[in-house]
C-alpha cells in the first residue's frame, strides 16, 4: 500500500519559532534527522520518494480557461501556511506502518532537540482495482 | 530519483526476439543454478546474490560472445567463483561464523543425499523457501521473483514502481529474516508441506493479482507480473502435477487472464464482465484452463482455488452475461462461502442470487450481511448493481457514490463515479 505523508508550512504542535530563528546546530540536527529517517526507510525497503518543495515565495499559481492566456499569480499567497512544504511517498505493508512513520517524522527535533510536533497528513495513494471488479 | 524516472525504467523498445529468448533461457535456468550453488556452499543468501550477479553477467556477455554450449554450467561456474572470491576476501574467523550460521546441508532432518537433487525439486525447495511463513507477502513476492523467477532487482523494482535501492533492501531484509528462521535448504518435512504449500499458492495468487489488476494504460509494465505468476504456477504444477489445488490455481490464472484483452477500454477504463466483448477472450487459455480444472475436480473435495477456477470456467464458457450458468455459479459460491467464511464471497454470491432468482432475492441476502459489511465499499457497489437491476436508479446512484468514496482503487473509483453519474442523470439503461 502506498501513502503520501504530507507536511505543510503551518503551525506546529510545539510553540517553537520559525526555522530561520534556530541556531545553526539545531538546523543541522533537524536536517540530519530527516536524512537518517530517509536512509532508514530505504533500508527497510519502504521509501519510494521524498522531496522538499521550494518555499511559498517562489510559488506560482496558474489558472486557465483553456482558450485565453493563463492567469499566473506570483507568491507569496495570503494562505501560504497551507502550502505543501514537502512529502514522503512510502510503500508499506499496512496503514498502521504509515502512521508509525508519520509519527516519527512529526517528532523531528527543533531548538534544543525538542520534538517540533509537525502535523503530518497521511493520505493513501489510489491503486489499481482487484481482479473480481 | 523521481517516481516518473523509476516507472520509465522498464522494457526498452529495442528488444529483439533474440534478446527475448536469451532472457527467457536465463529465467528458466536461474532456479537450477541457484539450487546447485546453494547446495554446494550451504548458504542460500550468499548464493542468491552470486547467481543474480552471474545472471547479470550472462545478460551482457551471451549476446556478444554467443550462448555457451552448457549455459547452466556456465552460470554455476561464474556464481561459484563469486562465492569463492567473497569467502576468500573475508577473514577466516568471520568465514567460520558465516558458514556456521548459514543454511547447511548437514542438518539431521535433511533428506538422503541424491534423493531430491533434480531441477524440479530445486524449484520447489526455492518456492517453499521464498514463500516462508515468516515473510510478509510484500517481501515474499519480490524474493520469489528474483530467486525462482530469475528477474533482476531492476526489473522487479520497475514492476513495483519503487526505486532499485529500496527494492534491493526489501529483498535483502527478506533473506535476513529467512536466515534467522534457520530454514535448511531442503523440502519441508512431510507433515508441514500442506501448510507451507498454502503459503506458496497464496503468494503466487497475490502476484498474479498485482499484475492483472493493473494490466493496461499507464501501468503497462506491471502486466508482466501476471505473466510471471503464470510461469511460476506452471513450474509449480510441473513439480507437483497431481496436486489438485496447484492445478486449480494455475487454471484460475489462465481462465482469468483469458479475459484480459476485453477487460479494459482504449483509455484503460474498466469494462465489467457484463459488458465485455467476449469474442476478444483468449480461447486457447480458456481451453487449457477448463481442461486443467475439469481434471482437478475429478480428484475429490475441491479447495478454494479449484472452486474459484470452476466459477471462472462457467463464466468463460457462457456466450453472454445473461446466458451464464448462474445456478451453477450460485452453488459454487455457496461451497466457497462455507469453505472460506469470507464475507466478500457472500457479496459475489448475492450477485449470482440476483441473476438466478431476481434482484429482490439478492438484495435480501445483502440485508443479512449489511451489519458486518455495511461500511465496505464493495458492499455498496454490489448493492448499487442490484438496485440498478431492480430498476431503482436513484437509490443505485447513491450506493455507487458511497462506493466511489470508499474505494482505494483509481480505476474502480472512475468506474463507480461514472456509474453514479449516469444513473443520476436518469439514463438508467438496463445492464447487459
Amino acid at each position: 500500500m502506498r501513502f503520501m505523508l504530507l507536511q505543510n508550512y503551518g503551525p506546529v504542535g510545539s510553540d517553537c519559532p520559525p526555522m530561520t530563528e534556530w541556531s545553526p546546530a539545531d538546523i543541522r540536527a533537524h536536517i540530519e534527522f530527516q536524512q537518517v529517517l530517509n536512509r532508514e526507510l530505504v533500508e527497510r525497503g519502504e521509501l519510494v520518494d521524498a522531496q522538499g518543495l521550494a518555499g511559498p515565495e517562489q510559488a506560482q499559481r496558474v489558472v486557465s480557461d483553456g482558450a485565453g492566456v493563463p492567469v499566473i499569480t506570483d507568491g507569496p499567497f495570503p494562505e501560504s501556511k497551507e502550502l505543501l512544504a514537502g512529502y514522503r511517498l512510502v510503500d508499506v505493508e499496512t496503514g498502521g506502518r504509515a502512521i508509525e512513520i508519520a509519527a516519527q517524522a512529526s517528532a523531528a527535533p527543533g531548538p534544543g532537540g525538542v520534538p517540533i510536533q509537525q502535523p503530518i497528513e497521511v493520505r493513501q495513494v489510489l491503486s489499481a482495482p482487484d481482479p473480481e471488479m | 530519483m523521481s517516481p516518473g524516472e523509476v516507472s520509465g525504467a522498464g522494457v526498452s523498445g529495442a528488444e529483439m526476439s533474440g534478446a527475448r529468448s536469451a532472457e527467457s533461457l536465463l529465467r528458466e535456468l536461474a532456479p537450477q543454478a541457484l539450487g546447485a550453488v546453494a547446495r554446494r556452499f550451504g548458504d542460500f543468501s550468499a548464493a542468491e546474490d552470486a547467481v543474480q550477479e552471474a545472471l547479470l553477467a550472462a545478460a551482457t556477455r551471451w549476446p556478444a560472445d554467443g550462448t555457451p554450449d552448457n549455459p547452466l554450467g556456465w552460470l554455476i561456474r561464474v556464481a561459484a567463483r563469486r562465492m569463492t572470491d567473497q569467502y576468500r576476501s573475508e577473514d577466516a574467523r568471520r568465514r567460520r561464523e558465516t558458514l556456521a550460521a548459514s543454511w547447511s546441508l548437514a542438518t539431521t532432518a535433511g533428506p538422503v543425499p541424491g534423493e531430491d537433487d533434480d531441477a524440479r525439486d530445486d524449484t520447489l525447495i526455492l518456492m517453499f523457501m521464498c514463500c516462508h511463513p515468516s515473510l510478509t507477502p510484500g517481501s515474499a513476492i519480490p524474493l520469489t521473483l528474483r530467486a525462482v523467477g530469475g528477474l533482476t532487482t531492476r526489473e522487479i523494482a520497475s514492476a513495483f514502481l519503487v526505486p532499485e535501492p529500496t527494492m534491493a533492501q526489501r529483498i535483502s531484509r527478506a533473506k535476513a529474516t529467512l536466515k534467522a528462521s534457520g530454514e535448511p535448504f531442503t523440502l519441508p518435512p512431510p507433515d508441514q508441506r500442506a501448510g507451507r504449500l498454502r503459503s506458496v499458492l497464496h503468494v503466487l495468487y497475490l502476484l498474479f493479482n498485482e499484475g492483472y489488476a493493473s494490466s493496461s494504460g499507464p501501468d503497462l509494465a506491471r502486466s508482466d507480473l501476471s505473466g510471471e505468476a503464470i510461469r511460476l504456477a506452471r513450474a509449480l504444477h510441473a513439480s507437483l502435477p497431481g496436486h489438485p489445488e496447484v492445478t486449480g490455481l494455475l487454471a484460475l490464472m489462465l481462465l482469468t487472464d483469458a479475459r484480459r484483452p476485453a477487460r479494459t477500454g482504449p483509455g484503460g477504463e474498466l469494462i465489467p464482465l457484463a459488458e465485455q466483448q467476449r469474442s476478444r477472450w483468449d480461447r486457447a487459455l480458456i481451453t487449457e484452463g477448463t481442461s486443467l480444472i475439469t481434471g482437478a475436480l475429478r480428484q475429490g473435495e475441491p479447495g478454494e482455488y479449484q472452486l474459484q477456477a470452476a466459477i471462472a470456467a462457467v463464466h468463460d464458457q457462457a456466450a453472454s452475461y445473461a446466458e451464464t450458468g448462474w445456478p451453477q455459479i450460485l452453488s459454487l459460491y455457496g461451497r466457497l462461502e462455507r469453505l472460506t467464511g469470507n464475507p466478500m464471497v457472500t457479496l459475489n454470491r448475492a450477485v449470482a442470487v440476483a441473476m438466478a432468482e431476481g434482484p429482490a432475492a439478492g438484495l435480501a441476502l445483502l440485508d443479512g450481511v449489511g451489519g458486518r459489511l455495511g461500511s465496505h465499499h464493495r458492499f455498496h457497489a454490489v448493492r448499487g448493481h442490484l438496485l440498478e437491476l431492480a430498476g431503482d436508479g436513484a437509490s443505485a446512484a447513491a450506493e455507487f457514490r458511497a462506493a466511489a468514496v470508499g474505494t482505494a482503487n483509481l480505476r474502480e473509483q472512475h468506474y463507480l463515479t461514472a456509474k453514479a453519474a449516469s444513473l443520476a442523470a436518469g439514463g438508467a439503461e438496463g445492464s447487459g
